[in-house]
């Protein structure tokens, strides 16, 4: 990382004196102006895509927002009101300390699953390591929706592979989306999804780790274990921060698996399970898109701050965007 | 090398183009194209005369395409353009969105008669008694029409009914002696407690996800859960969820659930699907609609082919019985219509000829709403086949209609919806009583409806 640094530092220079002999003649001048607009060309189509899809959509949602509407009075300008309603709404915290609950199990069980495949897929090297791979990665290829949908059947007390299981011991099929169990089932349908992506990501950090790094530590001694722990976990310490960050923003808009569940779950995943859902809920079911937008941007706050205060916490090892 | 990179410049360039076209409005796709009356495209259905004007319809009856066929076929000078947006709750969403967002309606929309006031408080339909809907006002009960009425105004044109009865198998009935089907809900309970002692199967299910059935049975024992009149105060409700009527039927619920007398599984799904193939319910409390909806789902075609039978509804008090229903649809016209009245006319006409209301009816798609059927003597004595050869409509489903009052919903069925839900899992979950229940969704009402700006009395 540093040297990439270094080498975008000696570019910027370059350019910069460049920049500064061409200023010597005019026609140059006219050159680089126009090598210029070809830049801004270039972005163009991304900008547009940008600012049509992405900038005006969160404008637009961040201006409903500001605005109350009740089915029996008109539309009226609430500046926060909305936003001080979220963060009162027991139905929005509630959300809320369920992902944040979600986060903290999660991301760790998902981390330790990624890393030991990467790492003991790294350590070997037969035929069986490649098929290995594949599978592990196997589920992200499967879309989100049909992996919940699958799941969904796995899970089904009465004619899912669990009630089979049961009954050749005479017992009744547990109910793996109850109230308590709900959590568990939810744990182990995202693990699945994603750990093989991060495997993925492990595994090409850990394939770009110089092997001679490995043949020193075997010359001064280091076992297979030491191997493991002392030179490569914290020579893909980077990795791992972007994984834990991409993973703390996807689990904190937690949407998707629930709401596919939510038909088959016995009303155990409510309109208010998770802030997404909730927003979704009070959207497109009870018609409140300026409550909905607010609690979306609420929500988006939310996850900045746990972004912002995790990449604070871990700033010493993690260069993901210094 | 720089003419294929300049070739796939401009590939790219075009994509990037088509796809922004794509998402111009005017290519309507999902939109169904309201308000264009004379261009809609994207029909599921074919249209006889090309040069009639159109409208288009959103329903998900499940014979809809000869429905629609039956109807362009006779009009020369009308056609509709029919498309399926989801059936129930997924086509409400569309809906609230279009209405929402002002564009993007259907002109003719099917809803759900708790539906309506939901929608016509947020001026998304348009009261069809200027456009000639009192004509076929006849046609109908009293009851069917005061569920698409409020005051003078109407609407939407009844099309489906669902007066409830107790469908039941006779097979495990007779296995665990039960000679005569409950007609109290007391001789319910016990009889559920006796098929429970002999180690036979839950005696029905306490759905949580059908919030709407529930209200029905709280009806029944005498509850007014709403008190509302759009066309004549908009913003004056009164709600009523804690009375004693409805806490007693909360109770008897939760009771049956917490002995596990009946099951707690959610309806309409594969699940509940499966255990009603497989004999895990004894009865099914639910509305004349069924037979059509769990012939569809695949039951009562193999091993339980002709096992069920119905009943009347359980009462509280046999000797005043209180009919009640459940669900049941009608055809309305949206404010985005751009021609109001050739809408009513498609919203009036579309499933009100003889041929589309006899194959609702024979394929028990629909229970029809329509006196000419009700009243036939080829409706009243037919045999169904789901039932074994019963003749289900005059031993339970006629009476129950014929002695329905009518409800009044809530302006946000949605909301109240979700709510009770919440709180029939939190029963079936055994955290709360039924009166608990009763006094929680009250309060989450009364404060939902004020923060909507409405006077709470």
């Amino acid at each position: 990382m540093t040297q990439i640094a270094a080498a975008v530092g000696t570019d910027d220079r370059t350019v910069r004196s460049t920049r500064i002999a061409r200023r010597r003649s005019p026609s140059q001048r006219r050159a680089s102006r126009r090598q210029a607009l070809i830049g801004w060309a270039f972005i163009l189509p991304f900008a547009i895509v940008f600012a049509v899809f992405l900038i005006a959509p969160l404008a637009y949602a961040f201006y409903l927002s500001l605005f109350t509407k009740g089915l029996a009075t008109g539309t009226q300008f609430s500046f926060f009101g909305n936003y001080v309603q979220a963060f009162t709404d027991p139905a929005f915290l509630k959300g809320l300390w369920f992902v944040v609950r979600f986060v903290v199990v999660l991301i760790p069980v998902q981390m330790a699953v990624s890393l030991a495949a990467a790492l003991v897929l790294d350590a070997i090297t037969t035929r069986f390591a490649r098929f290995a791979r594949l599978t592990i990665f196997l589920p992200y290829a499967v879309p989100a929706v049909i992996g919940a949908l699958m799941w969904g059947f796995l899970y089904s007390p009465i004619f899912g592979p669990t009630q089979q299981l049961a009954s050749l011991v005479g017992a009744n099929a547990p109910v793996l989306l109850g109230p308590d169990t709900i959590f568990g089932s939810l744990v182990n349908v995202v693990t699945w999804q994603w750990a093989g992506y991060y495997m993925i990501i492990i595994y090409a950090a850990l394939q770009g780790v110089d092997s001679t790094i490995y043949e020193a530590a075997r010359i001064d001694g280091a076992n297979a274990w030491q191997l493991a722990f002392r030179i490569k976990v914290p020579m893909v310490a980077n990795s791992l921060v972007l994984i834990l960050v991409f993973a703390l923003i996807g689990t904190l808009q937690f949407f998707s698996e629930p709401q596919i569940l939510r038909p088959i779950a016995n009303g155990t995943i409510t309109p208010d399970f998770t802030p997404n859902i909730y927003a979704y809920s009070v959207a497109f079911s009870y018609a409140q898109f300026n409550y909905a937008s607010a609690i979306s941007f609420a929500l988006g706050f939310v996850v900045f701050l746990f972004v912002f205060v995790f990449l604070f916490a871990t700033r010493k090892r993690g260069s993901v965007f210094a | 090398m720089k003419k294929s990179r300049l070739l796939v410049a401009a590939v790219t360039a075009g994509g990037v183009l088509a796809a922004l076209v794509g998402c111009s409005p005017s290519s309507g796709g999902g939109g169904g194209g309201g308000g264009t009356v004379e261009h809609a495209t994207n029909c599921t259905n074919k249209l006889v005369v090309k040069s009639a004007p159109t409208v288009t319809v959103w329903a998900w009856y499940p014979n809809m395409a000869k429905v629609v066929d039956n109807f362009n076929n006779a009009h020369k000078d009308v056609q509709a353009c029919w498309r399926n947006a989801g059936a129930g709750g997924p086509e409400y969403d569309k809906f609230q969105t279009a209405v929402s967002a002002n564009k993007g309606a259907p002109d003719v929309v099917m809803l759900e008669a708790d539906h309506l006031t939901n929608f016509e408080i947020q001026n998304a339909l348009v009261d069809i008694s200027k456009y000639g809907a009192n004509k076929v006002k006849g046609n109908f009960s009293a009851g069917a029409w005061k569920d698409v009425s409020s005051g003078s105004a109407v609407y939407a044109a009844p099309i489906d009914g669902g007066p409830m009865g107790m469908i039941y198998r006779t097979d495990i009935f007779k296995k665990y002696g039960i000679t005569t089907p409950p007609k109290t809900w007391d001789e319910y309970a016990a009889d559920a407690a006796k098929v429970k002692a002999a180690g036979g199967p839950a005696f029905g299910d306490l759905g949580a996800n059908v919030p709407a059935a529930m209200m029905a049975l709280e009806i029944q024992k005498g509850a007014q859960p709403f008190v509302y009149d759009y066309s004549a105060k908009p913003k004056d409700i009164s709600i009523k969820l804690d009375d004693q009527g409805s806490k007693d039927v909360l109770n008897y619920w939760a009771d049956l659930s917490k002995k596990g007398l009946v099951g707690k599984q959610d309806q309409f799904t594969t699940d509940y699907i499966s255990g009603v193939v497989n004999g895990k319910y004894a009865t099914y409390i639910s509305a004349a609609w069924a037979p059509g909806y769990l012939t569809g789902a695949g039951v009562g075609k193999g091993q339980d082919k002709g096992k069920f039978a119905t009943a009347p509804l359980p009462q509280w008090d046999p000797a005043n019985p209180v009919s009640v229903n459940w669900g049941g649809s009608a055809l309305a016209v949206t404010t985005q219509a751009s021609d109001k009245a050739l809408a009513t006319k498609v919203a009036l006409g579309l499933y009100a000829d003889p041929a589309s209301l006899a194959d609702g009816w024979k394929t028990q798609t629909i229970f029809p709403l329509n006196q000419n059927v009700l009243k036939s003597s080829e409706f009243i004595n037919a045999k169904i086949d789901f039932f074994g050869g019963q003749t289900a409509n005059k031993d339970v489903y006629v009476p129950a209609e014929n002695a329905y009052k009518g409800f009044t919903y809530p302006p946000f069925t949605v909301y109240y919806y979700a709510q009770l839900q919440n709180q029939l899992t939190a029963i079936n979950a055994g955290k709360i009583d039924g009166a608990g229940a009763a006094t929680a969704l009250q309060a989450q009402i009364v404060k939902y409806a004020k923060s909507q700006g409405f006077n709470v009395k």
